[in-house]
């Protein structure tokens, strides 16, 4: 493959924290390899504290790596940036801003000498685009948990970012809402051909959205355990996705995952077994057997990635 | 039919109003300080106690000076003798001035030390020290350096309005949410647009409760300083009524510091209620 069509590389990337007595360091991760291509969905998956809103605020450049470096379209990361867009988890719209406010507050930023014309043009279009323009004159309060998360998506797609960063964008919302939500993030991406980074724990939301997902380990040390390519095709559909043939193989695999390997896959690892530069690449119902860098199956107490991935 | 609280409440406070009118009319027409067998030369002296009266008037007599003050408030009959209006209106005057400079200096300075942690830890001291000390006190260090009686009211009011301002803008300015500023960090926005869009409104309810705080504490400090520094003014006056042995006078302009005082606050107040959001 040729490093040109990589939008993104996360190249050796550590951070480390001091620890509260002071004597120390805990690595929160350590050696991340990854690399995303433009027009990828990439999701993270990971429990909590395994570093991944760290990963991602690296990547906004709201905090600097320890070790280790992001190149993206060939310049390093050295702090936050216009070409890369935040979808916040708790949608951060500021109150005393209307709707209509908080995305021209963004598009002022992005296009300061815009006229005013324009601007409204562009910041209705983005609006329109989560179906809120006709809120446009409300404020944050007046609207609901899945209106403001709405107003957060159509201010970041509105500055037209290479890349969109999403920290657990809808896991404040109830069910219903966060499924409305996914549909039209879905499609917006789809035709914005949004290159994407998302944070989340739903493994629902990650087989839906995304074409890659990333799974970590449990920090500290928290590494990229392995990359699953989603084997459902872009144009799926919520409605008919779970008879999609290897829906379930993908689901369990990712359910494993979290339930169990997160937590025991450092012990797992046997010598030469990982290379942190080239994570394993899983994709359920493909993957043969050979070509997985694991020990053999029968050492495996629990679900290894063969469970899932090899067809029975 | 039963009638709101808003009503009940009106309807209670004018009967509190009513009792303790007449409770107060009642004590200061009674009971009559007997001159008999009083010195005649002594009862002289003592005025009105002496002819039999107390000294205090009741409260028709505070209505009939209060609406004579009213009808006629920018009198000038010497440095003396000057309506009721115009030693309000130096009072105010000397409150808006002492009040705007301090929010001028504070304000700036309280987004500075709201925004370092550096300034906010090398400036703390000379806070924590000076915050307590009664404006009162810089009186005679005023009045020694600006040689000027009435700027030397202003500055004490300045000293005075200076330290809730300071310490409310710092607080509003350092407890603004991190990501409102990731949000503007992520936008490039620069420092002067963030300052200005994104901290200032979002302090803005913070700080205009130390402007409120510090209005209220001005307008309680200006009658004192004039009574010190002389001339003019409200403090003044009551100053003046008081050697004047007008008690009469003394309580009507007491009711006007209220009613100012509360006007003030209530301006204040529904500017902060302006600038408060609901998130």
């Amino acid at each position: 493959m040729s490093e040109k069509r990589f939008l993104i590389s996360i190249e050796a990337l550590s951070k480390h924290y001091p620890t509260p007595d002071g004597t120390g360091e805990t690595a929160v991760f350590d050696n991340i390899w990854l690399r995303i291509e433009e027009g990828e969905f990439v999701c993270v998956i990971g429990h909590s504290g395994c570093g991944k809103t760290t990963l991602l605020n690296i990547l906004a450049g709201l905090e600097s790596a320890s070790s280790g470096g992001i190149i993206l379209g060939g310049s390093e990361i050295t702090g936050p940036s216009l070409d890369r867009a935040v979808i916040f988890q708790s949608h951060a719209l500021m109150p005393w801003m209307t709707v209509f406010g908080n995305v021209a507050f963004a598009v002022r930023s992005k296009w300061p000498t815009l006229d005013k014309a324009s601007l409204y043009a562009h910041c209705r279009k983005y609006l329109d685009l989560v179906h809120l323009g006709e809120n446009q004159d409300k404020r944050p309060a007046q609207l609901s948990g899945g209106m403001r998360q709405r107003v957060g998506i159509a201010r970041a797609f509105a500055i037209q970012p290479k890349m969109m960063l999403m920290d657990e964008p809808f896991s404040a919302l109830d069910a219903l809402t966060r499924g409305t939500l996914q549909d039209q993030l879905l499609s917006i991406c789809a035709e914005t051909k949004q290159t994407s980074f998302m944070i989340t724990h739903d493994i629902d939301e990650a087989i839906f959205l995304a074409d890659k997902i990333v799974l970590m380990t449990n920090g500290p040390h928290a590494k990229i355990a392995e990359i699953v390519k989603n084997p459902l095709p872009r144009t799926r559909k919520r409605e008919n996705m779970h008879r999609h043939p290897h829906y379930y193989r993908m689901r369990s695999h990712l359910l494993d995952f979290l339930v169990s390997r997160s937590k025991t896959f450092d012990d797992t690892i046997v010598e030469g077994g990982y290379d942190p530069r080239n994570p394993p690449i899983i994709e359920p119902g493909r993957t043969p057997r050979a070509t997985l860098a694991t020990p053999s199956a029968g050492e495996f107490t629990t679900a290894g990635p063969m469970e899932s991935a090899v067809v029975r | 039919m039963k009638l709101g609280v808003p009503v009940r409440a009106a309807i209670l406070s004018g009967a509190l109003f009513l009792v303790f009118v007449s409770v107060w009319q009642l004590a200061v027409s009674g009971g009559a300080t007997s001159t008999a067998g009083m010195d005649p030369e002594y009862a002289k002296l003592m005025g009105q106690t002496a002819k039999g009266a107390s000294a205090v008037p009741g409260p028709s007599t505070i209505a009939v000076e209060l609406l004579r003050h009213l009808a006629d408030p920018f009198y000038d009959a010497g440095p003396n003798d000057k309506g009721i209006g115009i030693q309000m209106g130096y009072s105010l005057i000397r409150v808006l001035l002492g009040f705007s400079i301090a929010a001028v200096v504070a304000i700036p300075l309280g987004f500075v030390i709201g925004m370092s942690p550096l300034a906010y830890r090398a400036l703390d001291p000379f806070i924590q020290i000076l915050k307590p000390i009664s404006p009162l006190a810089w009186m005679p260090l005023a009045l020694y350096t600006i040689k000027d009686s009435s700027a030397s009211a202003i500055f004490v009011i300045f000293i005075c309005s200076l330290w809730p301002m300071l310490v409310n803008t710092a607080f509003g300015v350092a407890s603004v949410r991190v990501e409102w500023l990731n949000v503007a960090k992520t936008l490039e926005a620069g420092r002067i647009r963030t300052a200005l869009r994104v901290i200032l409104p979002a302090a803005a309810p913070t700080i205009m409760t130390g402007m409120r705080i510090s209005i209220g504490i001005a307008w309680l400090v200006i009658v004192a300083a004039e009574m010190l520094v002389g001339g003019t003014g409200i403090g003044y006056f009551v100053w003046n009524e008081w050697n004047n042995l007008s008690i009469t006078n003394i309580i009507v302009a007491i009711l006007f510091i209220g009613v100012f005082g509360l006007v003030l606050d209530q301006i204040l107040a529904h500017l902060t209620r302006m600038v408060t959001y609901a998130d």
